[in-house]
């Protein structure tokens, strides 16, 4: 049961990284536009992907 | 989905494919007062764009703003209608911004956001923090209660148990004070003024449920909650941010009340010059030019020039009235022909604009009295729960039980009564009604607005845009030539004036004649290959004035016969189907017109409606509405007009169409985006199986509780049997919330 010492932070810690990653997406403002985000997928601009001319 | 079917879907959605300009208001023209200079050496600029409604549109507004030179980035963020700008100081203008969305055919104003909705804005994104939080811990605290549960009958050591229960308090306590934030601050704050909210007791029952297993954990004790009370905080937590997002919603009204204040206003300096300042700087006896297309944003007097003005504010009409120096003009009334230069005799704060505004936030406060079912649910079952937890501690204390024994009893029926379905219950079933509504062209403002819809007795309806089309339509095309209407467009399309419009809407894009010319409140003359042509009133057009129609328009070319154009405010197609669903519901509907009686008279005949009252001001409107208000009715208003917002706001529930005034719609609850009337009925039928369900889930609440609380008053509830019954109750409510709407069809 020794093993539990390493297992449990180390748990821990991973669920912590998904807990800041989330924190990270609300406060970039992410959730802010809802509704637009399923239709930008329907753009068919990729201004920010370079394709070789 | 190809982009093809993007095109077909925009046209549905009622979006401006057709990349028509619209017009712009002053503030739109001239928006450097609104240009803020951020930290980061960037000029910055927030407008506010409506009509935008799917992908085309995102990419249509920020692909044109972006080619502007000098604009670094533009985002459009299509659930609030917020477009910011940046660019370098200096490097681009602002006017060009504007004018560049106007082209693509949206309209668009300044915007200038308030602190309170800044505020909001973080509140909601706190609330979305506390609520992952309390996600995070109440699935890891879980893990090891689990595994206690599991281990119960001897397969886990005390030492194990122990060191577990301590692994759970060392997440459960910084995340529920972190996370329970907004129910201790509400509960603390209902608590001083004397009164118990429902963040009472559930503040009470976290805290309480803490205390007992952070107790029992350094005691070694068997027992804890700590998966519990985090649990309870989630689900909570869950529906306070549905709630806060369908409230959401009313921002929206707000800001364009926000908007319409926010407006720019082109005063003319002594030295001739002219400088855009903001609507609230004017101070009477500035001089301000008014540009065909400008509202007026403050009483005053004109003093030089010549137009047509659109009186709908003050009169309700739609048809246009002549105004010339030494007229007065009050604030809301729009320019329309000619360039006109008034004195303010006012400030904005005391302007009819700013009357109404005031009006409508009365009736909005009045409105906010309003009792959510959620809370009335709560008003009752607040004190049950205290009296029940109280009375379980002491039959426990009487029973002989011991102080420590009771406590963990009183703290298990705290917990297993914690109205977690409570508090799910209305905001799920809202977000999903809100959900269904706007796909089918009705956006609802405020969650709570579906509740009032729900109950009301009584229909309110204006004539002119809401039963009607409320612009001019012309009805005797079949009897003119092809040669004669395009004529007649070719001078329509220079002139703003409705009658105008409805000519050259109905001819389509084209050219206009070279030299055409507005004369205010005559008409509009033009030369059209080498001939002198006249599009006005009939003595003005050369023509002897025959019969009495105010509405007509004489087209009158040299040497050729003068034409008739004749023109009529056109019902609605389905106005009349409306009005019957809304008999067959049990409604009673009745009309309220500003128009003349027999107008009046003839287009209620026509839509069904036997009880009418006409020639009514804004203020008859509003005692209409309050009278029946006062009389216990529960009155809903649809109206469009720009004078029909107070009535709107003072009415129970409101509904405005999308071709209204700002006003009115900021003013309304909900708001129709098509051309049809029939999404009227859709509302009320949704917004009554909206309430059935909220009715149900409280009955599965009520049910949940009927058999969980005898067992947590007489201690059979273990901490796995109170996770247990506290989420399924809150799973099977919110399932229940999401099951598909049944709505019986009556017409």
């Amino acid at each position: 049961m020794n093993i539990l010492v390493y297992l449990i932070p180390a748990a821990l810690f991973l669920a912590l990284l998904g807990l800041g990653a989330f924190i990270w997406t609300v406060k970039s403002g992410q959730y802010d536009d809802m509704e637009g985000a399923k239709w930008r997928i329907f753009m068919d601009d990729n201004q920010d992907d370079h394709i070789p001319e | 989905m190809s982009v093809g079917d993007t095109e077909v879907n925009s046209r549905d959605r009622g979006c401006p494919t057709m990349g028509g300009p619209v017009a712009m208001p002053g503030a739109a023209a001239y928006p450097s007062a609104f240009v803020r200079n951020e930290d980061d050496g960037l000029a910055h600029l927030d407008l506010l764009v409506r009509g935008a409604r799917c992908a085309g549109c995102i990419s249509k507004i920020e692909k044109g703003v972006n080619a502007i030179a000098g604009v670094q980035l533009s985002q459009f963020n299509l659930s609030t209608g917020k477009l910011s700008v940046n660019w370098v100081p200096g490097a681009a203008d602002p006017g060009l911004i504007t004018r560049t969305v106007a082209d693509l055919g949206y309209q668009v104003s300044p915007y200038d956001p308030g602190e309170a909705e800044i505020e909001r804005d973080k509140q909601g994104r706190f609330l979305l923090l506390c609520m992952a939080v309390a996600g995070f811990a109440a699935m890891n605290i879980m893990l090891f209660s689990v595994s206690v549960w599991a281990g119960v009958n001897g397969e886990m050591q005390d030492t194990t148990r122990v060191f577990f229960h301590w692994m759970s308090a060392l997440i459960a306590l910084p995340a529920a004070a972190f996370a329970g934030q907004p129910f201790f601050r509400s509960a603390f704050a209902s608590l001083r003024k004397g009164k118990a909210n429902m963040d009472v007791p559930i503040s009470l029952a976290v805290l309480l449920a803490l205390g007992v297993s952070l107790y029992e954990t350094m005691t070694g004790g068997e027992h804890t909650y700590f998966d519990a009370a985090v649990m309870l905080l989630f689900f909570l937590l869950i529906g306070r941010w549905l709630d806060h997002r369908l409230r959401g919603q009313t921002r929206l009204a707000a800001r364009e009340l926000l908007s319409l204040q926010a407006a720019t206003a082109n005063r003319l300096a002594e030295d001739g010059s002219v400088y855009a300042v903001q609507a609230r700087d004017i101070v009477p006896g500035d001089t301000i030019i008014l540009w065909p297309g400008d509202r007026a944003p403050v009483d005053g007097k004109i003093v030089e020039g010549r137009s047509d003005v659109d009186m709908a504010l003050v009169s309700g009409e739609s048809a246009p009235d002549l105004a010339k120096a030494g007229d007065p003009i009050r604030a809301g009334m729009v320019n329309l022909t000619d360039k006109l230069v008034i004195k303010a005799s006012a400030r904005t704060e005391d302007s009819l604009l700013a009357e109404l505004t005031r009006l409508v936030e009365a009736g909005e406060t009045a409105r906010g009295r309003f009792v959510k079912l959620a809370d009335r649910a709560a008003q009752a079952y607040v004190p049950i729960v205290h009296t029940l937890a109280a009375l379980s501690f002491i039959g426990w204390i009487v029973v002989g039980a011991g102080v420590h024994h009771a406590v963990l009893i009183a703290a298990a029926v705290l917990i297993i009564t914690c109205p977690c379905a409570l508090g799910l219950a209305a905001p799920a079933v809202q977000i999903v009604a809100v959900g269904r509504l706007f796909k089918r062209g009705v956006l609802v403002k405020a969650g709570d607005a579906l509740e009032r819809l729900a109950e009301i007795d009584t229909v309110l309806l204006d004539k002119t845009g809401t039963l009607t089309l409320g612009r001019p339509r012309l009805v005797n095309a079949g009897e003119i030539s092809a040669n004669s209407q395009e004529l007649a467009a070719k001078l329509a399309r220079a002139s703003r004036h409705p009658l105008s419009r409805a000519i050259a809407d109905l001819a389509g894009p084209g050219g206009v004649a070279k030299d055409a010319e507005e004369t205010p409140g005559h008409g509009v003359e033009g030369t059209i290959d080498g001939v002198r042509v006249r599009l006005g009133r009939a003595d003005w057009a050369g023509v002897e004035k025959q019969d009495e129609n105010r509405s007509g328009l004489w087209l009158m070319a040299k040497g050729t016969e003068p034409v008739h154009f004749i023109f009529e405010d056109a019902m609605r197609e389905d106005a009349g189907q409306m009005v019957a669903g809304l008999k067959a519901r049990g409604l009673s509907v009745e009309m309220l017109s500003g128009d003349r009686e027999a107008p009046a008279r003839a287009a209620a005949a026509e839509a069904g409606i036997d009880s009418i009252s006409f020639g009514l001001t804004p203020q008859d409107k509003i005692n209409r509405v309050e009278a029946l208000v006062g009389d216990g009715k529960k009155v809903l208003m649809i109206g469009d007009g720009l004078n029909d917002a107070p009535a709107l706001a003072a009415a129970n529930v409101s509904m405005s169409l999308a071709s209204a005034a700002d006003a009115s719609q900021a003013a309304a609850d909900m708001v129709l985006q098509g051309e049809k009337l029939i999404p009227v009925l859709t509302a009320i039928d949704i917004s009554r199986a909206g309430r059935g369900r909220i009715l149900q889930n409280f009955g599965f609440a009520a049910t949940y509780n009927m058999i969980a609380v005898p067992l947590a008053v007489f201690g059979f509830v273990t901490p796995m049997i109170a996770a247990i019954a506290m989420s399924s109750s809150s799973i099977v409510v919110t399932l229940n919330a999401l099951r598909p709407f049944m709505i019986r069809r009556k017409t």
